[in-house]
């Protein structure tokens, strides 16, 4: 059975908001992939692509769900944001973006930011260059989950 | 007025590392660090730090190393920095010095002054991975003979309820709002998972735990709390706690901010009231008393189940045994010096009770003398804290020990007493509802697990090294153990033999 996709789910109820997830989510998407460059040398550091949501003792890390309808794909004026047809991922072509924020506004979920620094909408990309998705693996309280999606 | 108290610890950041990620400042409940926005910095306010060393464990860059603060008064033997800081410290309060956890004070630790046999050239050793070997323990109460159908050999002694345990190891009382409600399913889950028993503690028995009701054993302590029917019917061995180690004859105190709508309907009382369980059960004042509580207890079961009574192990220990067996319980519990608790006056913690090792020598002796040992398990508690201890117990007699200090150190926590606090920065001794989901329950059972087949492994290594392939045949066989260094008393009431004789 060969995996189509895979998704990122939240558990609310064990989340702790640490937010180790941004944290490892900057540097999977770092040139250096190493936590103390990404941080303390490289310039033009990423934004987390996801972002702990929190009121009281709820909180949640919360990411692109790659929906089925995106309004985010729909409201893009360059076509720069896509579905993948076949595998469901919903993914900026940074080439393509021009950084007016349509998306962030049509995202009914909050899961797109501005990176202000390239001018580009920032999504989680499920961290296809590695095994697991790097906030999921790094999660000390296993808040997170992936779940692979496969044929059938 | 200002404290004359210092820091405890002292926190060291080395911003060569820092990121300012702030996963410290978020982790630590005690508030002892800081982001501070102009200077794009964390910083600490060490006078908070309470040693958990949780900021430590979860920086992501290691950064944090948490020391303890050399307070180098002039050096006294006997006006030590703690005891020259207590002072201090009800100088400034006028209160009781409240704390948490078991006596930390240098009270020998006769665990490590007894050594283990081994089977050499005489007698054949074991090796566990080619042989099975046997920790299965039946908690209850031994008839005091076994009677045969000659013709068909069947069991024809009716036999007194009894409980299997996978290995003698069962996890100790602890109630719901002294710990999570998360930290309660995962010594449930992990209990069930490894054949063994959890204690729900005199808090009552959360409806979503009663799942694990096979694995459960209730409490009826002094203040009675979440005791109905349904709670007495459901459990698997029922609880009578008299005292606890770490406070004998102190009763204890769940403040009324810990009282949330949860608790409160488990221990069925109002929202947000004081739970007091006095210091004595009134209805207990004698041993009399205390077999009609037992038989009350075993008629409302229908005599299902076996009845436990657990007492602090105190200097009259055997004789008050010796009684609590007398009055039918199936099962006696001593609790010793080095038992923990979630609030307890310090000096009630550090100088009210005996060693553990001491008392079981001293009751299993008594209880046979008597020869009245079949009739109750004995299972010890306070203090064990690895798989040594626990076949140190077994060989000096006991049935089964309770672990819960070794069980919340499987869950994270680091022994920093401050579990009064309500503040516990891992999750554990809390009811705040933002820190007690840092204990994921499946990840809690998993590590508990983990710890209960390691044990058990353990036993069983060392087990089959003194050639002897089934713990009941250690089971008080006092002569597979040694001492060292103890003195000729210590030894006696030990009933053990010094190391060379």
């Amino acid at each position: 059975m060969k995996m189509i996709t895979r998704k990122v789910y939240p558990k609310p109820e064990v989340c702790m908001a640490c937010r180790l997830c941004e944290v490892y989510c900057v540097v999977a998407h770092s040139k250096s992939q190493d936590i103390l460059k990404a941080f303390k040398r490289e310039k033009s550091r990423p934004m987390p692509r996801l972002h702990v949501e929190e009121k009281g003792p709820m909180s949640f890390a919360l990411g692109c769900r790659h929906c089925d309808e995106p309004l985010c794909v729909y409201s893009c004026l360059t076509g720069a944001i896509t579905r993948d047809p076949v595998t469901g991922i919903v993914a900026v072509d940074t080439d393509k973006c021009v950084g007016c924020w349509t998306c962030v506004i049509a995202c009914p979920y909050g899961a797109i930011s501005p990176d202000m620094n390239r001018k580009k909408a920032s999504k989680c990309d499920l961290c296809f260059h590695l095994e697991t998705p790097a906030c999921v693996a790094n999660c000390p309280n296993e808040a997170l989950v992936c779940v692979a999606i496969n044929e059938n | 007025m200002k404290t004359y108290l210092p820091a405890k610890f002292i926190v060291e950041r080395d911003e060569a590392r820092c990121i300012q990620c702030q996963v410290c400042v978020r982790q630590c409940s005690f508030e002892t660090h800081y982001y501070d926005p102009e200077d794009d910095e964390v910083c600490s306010r060490e006078h908070n730090c309470v040693g958990c060393h949780r900021c430590m464990l979860f920086c992501p860059t290691n950064a944090i190393t948490i020391r303890e603060n050399p307070r180098d008064y002039r050096q006294n033997f006997n006006w030590r920095p703690e005891v020259i800081e207590d002072i201090k410290k009800q100088a400034e309060t006028g209160s009781i010095l409240l704390t948490g956890m078991g006596n930390d004070k240098e009270y020998p630790v006769y665990w490590d002054h007894l050594l283990l046999n081994a089977a050499q050239v005489s007698n054949p050793s074991i090796d566990p991975l080619r042989e099975p070997m046997e920790l299965t323990t039946f908690i209850g109460r031994k008839p005091e003979r076994v009677e045969l159908d000659p013709v068909t050999m069947d069991l024809k002694t009716i036999l007194a309820p009894q409980v299997e345990l996978a290995l003698p190891v069962m996890f100790s009382a602890m109630s719901y709002g002294a710990v999570s409600l998360n930290v309660q399913e995962s010594l449930a889950r992990a209990a069930t998972a490894a054949g063994v028993m959890w204690n729900t503690g005199e808090g009552g028995f959360h409806r979503s735990l009663q799942k694990y009701a096979d694995n459960t054993i209730v409490q009826v302590a002094s203040g009675r709390f979440g005791v109905h029917p349904e709670y007495l019917d459901a459990a698997r061995i029922v609880e009578i706690k008299i005292g606890q180690g770490a406070k004998p004859g102190i009763g204890g105190h769940l403040p009324g901010e810990k009282v949330s709508e949860d608790v409160a309907m488990t221990r069925m009382i109002p929202q947000g009231s004081d739970a007091i369980s006095p210091a004595p059960q009134h209805d207990i004042y004698s041993i009399e008393d205390l077999a009609q509580l037992v038989y009350a207890i075993k008629e409302a079961t229908n005599y299902t189940k076996p009845v436990s009574v657990k007492i602090a192990a105190v200097h009259n220990a055997a004789a008050i045994a010796s009684g609590m067996v007398r009055a039918g319980a199936d099962m006696i519990v001593l609790d010793g010096l080095r038992g923990s608790t979630g609030a307890a006056p310090k000096v009630i913690r550090d100088n009210v009770g005996i060693p553990i090792e001491l008392a079981l020598a001293a009751v299993d002796t008594r209880l046979r003398e008597e020869g009245i040992r079949n009739r109750a398990s004995l299972v010890v508690a306070g203090g064990i804290r690895r798989s040594t201890d626990v076949l140190k117990a077994v060989i000096l007699g006991a049935d089964a020990v309770y672990i819960a200090t070794s069980a919340l150190v499987a869950l994270g926590c680091t022994t920093c007493q401050q579990c009064p606090t309500g503040k516990c920065a891992w999750g554990i001794c809390t009811t705040d509802p933002i820190l007690t989901k840092r204990i994921n329950p499946e990840i809690g059972a998993e590590r508990l697990t983990n710890l209960l087949r390691g044990w058990s492994l353990e036993i069983k290594d060392m087990l089959g090294g003194m050639g002897i392939n089934a713990l009941e045949s250690v089971r008080g066989n006092r002569l597979h153990l040694r001492g060292v260094h103890l003195t000729d008393t210590e030894l006696e009431v030990l009933g053990v033999r010094q190391a060379g004789n």
